[in-house]
């Protein structure tokens, strides 16, 4: 029962490796730093990444900036909440807000166009996470995250919130409909 | 003990390798278990929060 | 001062009666937290699976704080704190250092841990274990935590006073074991868990009561998670050391190498803390070199540690059982081992389920760009219950098979449900933890009652296929549930009706004999390929690894182009 004795040798700081673990550890090494070097890689040739751009805010000062994206650019109001649906141009600083309990305002973006969208909570944490395309990221109230995004797909994307925030989280719904041009 | 009649070479193989060394000693690794997170996650962590810049 | 000391007869175990209570009592709080947490568990599971839906929203909520709070903390650090004192006074022969502070650890955890149960009870405080400001708690909430925490670092102080006492008494000679020296780790671990926990929720206590008017809330969730995900490393480091000493008990097999695996362990004292930033990778701010530095524990250096001690646990196992003539073949060894006995079956199901499901999933969904697709989901869930369910808990009740007629001296009650219940458990848990994965993959988020979005303005429909997966996790967590009350039941009924053992085992003041070195390995180890059948195991247990890595880049790099 020796991992419950000391070892059987005082000196055993410089045992030798035997094959196996030998082996073993130059393998898994071998690995570990494969799948280390494959972040910076896919930061240079892969197409999705978060590069940590944010700004600190606060929710009155984001809450205007999303009102005043949605006072230049609703196209039209959705259901009997009557939730504005923004259109804004191609390229251009998108806003949305989560709150107690949507997401605000529904975005309509172009297909291939590229866009800043501007992710921040006015109360508490919530949990951006597009469906179906299952792209998920922390929301925080103080921060202002931005994501440029460039849809690639035309259709009718939901945003749900999977951070959990209150006994109504999980009606807590928003959408980004993807137009062709 | 037992007298150092060949010191030199008694000692050398008795020497404890400096892995073991650390290995036996728990409180130098309670501090390397300490600082090394405290220095690259909480305290790194902390000096990016403090950075991110203030939005327009 | 008299210092009473017993032999048990059957494992050659020596008992200091002071850490002989305590570690009794620390295992039994701990197993029956682990029966309340598990019963909220049931209710969780029963109202995430569609079809039953059991609870309502709000109940919902206050169930599934409960049961993180339950399980992650309070069930898993008391037994780790009756390991800890195993693993000093028991394992090296020492007396217990200081038992009244210990005494006063106890108290401290189970007070604080009620604390925060009655102020879960009450409802203001559903708030999930995580508590992320700046949704509010109760301040009983955040200070039963603080009580707990601080009983556990008293705990983990008696640990190393207990180690100074050993060394200055010399109840040992040369190194301490491997497996105190993992326990080691895991208390080390535990040091900076709690300082972690203690600088974050203090002064979030302080905001509950109003003396602080902000807590930054990227800054907690920072620091924050260096306790909440450093304490499940915590779990891996005791629950390694926990298969190592099965692999000495059930087989009396010797570590393939001493420097090999304490070097590992000190990896993991080193870099297994900095994989806290799992949880920050899709946070605003945050630079990339941070997340992806801490995310891959330094380059993966904590990853290469886990991947040698899930070669080296069975390794030694394989070496044991050839050296006892089970030399046919890859795998003679492994089928001729005691698949029966609840101690090895136990012990072998978390070290698979452990590195198969809860490890490559672990880096997988910590990888930096991966966790976009991930982060949140049902996935995640998926899992850390086979790490800290199927690795950890299953590794406990292992250990406890054994423990119950040393410490206890009572026959296991019911030793046939004993023989099953790490395999119910075990399948229930994988199956459960595989489906949410893939219900995870789907989009489904953890923490949320209703995955049909009842009430929500739009409307937004998962598939056939999430839904039955979510069943399917529904099904396998109630097999998962009912492993678990097999394990409460013959453990309770062993200590209430199992047979009593009449070994002769009395408390004398004599010292007990220094402990022996362990045996020295045979002439011929180290010469040739000692554990094939163990490295076939690894390059499966790799080649599984590596293809459900790039997998996971594929299903990246479908979703929409961003920077």
């Amino acid at each position: 029962m020796s991992a419950l004795l000391p070892p059987s040798e005082r000196i055993w700081g410089n045992a030798p490796l035997d094959k196996v673990e030998g082996t073993w550890i130059a393998i898994a090494l071998v690995w570990c730093l494969f799948m280390f070097f494959m972040m910076p890689y896919w930061h240079v040739f892969g197409k999705q990444n978060y590069s940590g751009e944010a700004y600190r805010t606060t929710p009155a000062a984001y809450s205007a900036k999303v009102e005043a994206m949605v006072e230049a650019h609703t196209v039209r109001k959705e259901t009997d909440q009557q939730i504005p649906v923004v259109r804004p141009p191609a390229g251009s600083d998108v806003y949305l807000a989560g709150r107690l309990w949507s997401w605000y305002p529904a975005l309509e973006l172009e297909k291939g166009q590229t866009y800043r969208l501007h992710i921040s909570s006015l109360d508490w944490q919530h949990g951006f996470s597009l469906q179906p395309l299952n792209v998920n990221v922390q929301v925080v109230p103080g921060y202002e995250m931005v994501l440029t995004i460039t849809p690639d797909k035309s259709g009718e994307y939901t945003i749900i919130c999977n951070e959990y925030c209150g006994v109504l989280h999980h009606a807590m719904m928003g959408k980004i409909y993807v137009v062709d041009r | 003990m037992a007298e150092p009649v060949q010191p030199s070479g008694n000692q050398k193989e008795e020497r404890v390798p400096v892995l073991q060394q650390i290995l036996d000693n728990p409180f130098l690794l309670l501090f390397i278990g300490v600082v090394m997170p405290t220095v690259f996650y909480i305290l790194w962590g902390v000096m990016e929060i403090v950075t991110i810049p203030i939005a327009n | 001062m008299s210092e009473l000391f017993r032999t048990c007869p059957r494992s050659g175990l020596v008992f200091h009666k002071p850490a002989e209570t305590l570690i009794k009592l620390n295992a039994v709080t701990a197993v029956v937290f682990l029966a309340v947490g598990g019963i909220l568990g049931l209710l969780v599971v029963m109202t995430r699976w569609p079809a039953v839906h059991l609870l309502s929203s709000e109940l919902f909520y206050q169930v599934l704080t409960g049961h993180g709070i339950i399980m992650l903390l309070v069930w898993i650090i008391f037994f780790e704190i009756a390991i800890l004192y195993f693993c000093s006074s028991t394992l090296l022969r020492s007396r217990l250092a200081t038992p009244r502070w210990a005494w006063l650890a106890y108290a401290l955890m189970l007070g604080g841990a009620a604390i925060t149960g009655v102020a879960i009870l009450q409802g203001g405080s559903s708030v999930m274990m995580t508590s992320y400001v700046p949704m509010p708690a109760a301040p009983h909430f955040y200070l039963g935590l603080i009580l707990f925490a601080v009983g556990a670092l008293i705990g983990c102080f008696v640990f190393l006073g207990t180690l100074v006492v050993a060394k200055n008494e010399r109840t040992y000679e040369g190194s301490i074991p491997l497996v105190t020296f993992g326990a080691l780790t895991a208390c080390i671990i535990a040091i900076f868990t709690i300082a972690s926990g203690a600088i974050i929720l203090i002064p979030t206590f302080l905001w509950s009561v109003g003396y602080i008017s902000e807590i930054d809330p990227l800054m907690y969730r920072v620091i924050w998670w260096g306790m909440g995900h450093s304490s499940q490393q915590i779990n891996v480091s005791a629950h390694v050391s926990v298969w190592y000493a099965i692999a000495a008990i059930v087989f009396g097999a010797r570590p393939m190498s001493e420097r090999v695996s304490r070097t590992a362990f000190l990896l993991y004292i080193a870099f297994l803390q900095l994989a806290s930033a799992h949880h920050i990778l899709v946070d605003p701010g945050v630079g990339t070199e941070w997340k992806i530095f801490n995310t891959s524990y330094a380059m993966y250096l904590a990853v290469l540690a886990s991947m040698v001690h899930g070669l080296t646990v069975p390794g030694a196992i394989e070496v044991a059982q050839r050296e006892k003539g089970y030399t046919n073949g890859m795998f003679e060894w492994l089928r001729k081992a005691p698949w029966g006995n609840p101690v090895f079956s136990g012990m072998f199901i978390s070290l698979v389920g452990f590195g198969f499901l809860g490890g490559i999933t672990g880096v997988v969904m910590g990888t930096e760009q991966i966790n976009l697709i991930i982060h949140n989901t049902i996935y995640v869930p998926g899992h850390f219950h086979p790490t800290v369910v199927l690795g950890t808990t299953l590794a406990f009740m292992a250990l406890t098979y054994f423990l119950v007629p040393v410490l206890f001296r009572r026959e296991l009650f019911l030793p046939g449900w004993a023989k099953w219940q790490p395999y119910v458990f075990g399948f229930g848990t994988a199956l459960m933890s595989l489906f949410m994965m893939g219900a995870g993959t789907l989009g489904v988020a953890r923490r949320h009652w209703d995955m049909a979005f009842s009430g929500a303005p739009f409307s937004f429909e998962f598939g056939g296929a999430a839904y039955m997966m979510m069943g399917l996790t529904g099904i396998f967590g109630v097999v998962s549930v009912i492993g678990g009350a097999m394990f409460v039941i013959v453990v309770v009924g062993s200590l209430v009706l199992g047979k009593k053992i009449e070994d002769k085992s009395e408390y004398t003041t004599t010292r007990p004999a220094i402990l022996p070195l362990g045996p020295a390995a045979p002439a011929h180890h180290g010469k040739g390929f000692v554990a094939p059948g163990t490295f076939v195991l690894a390059l499966v247990f790799l080649a599984t690894f590596v293809v459900y890595y790039f997998l996971n880049w594929m299903y990246l790099s479908s979703v929409w182009p961003m920077n």
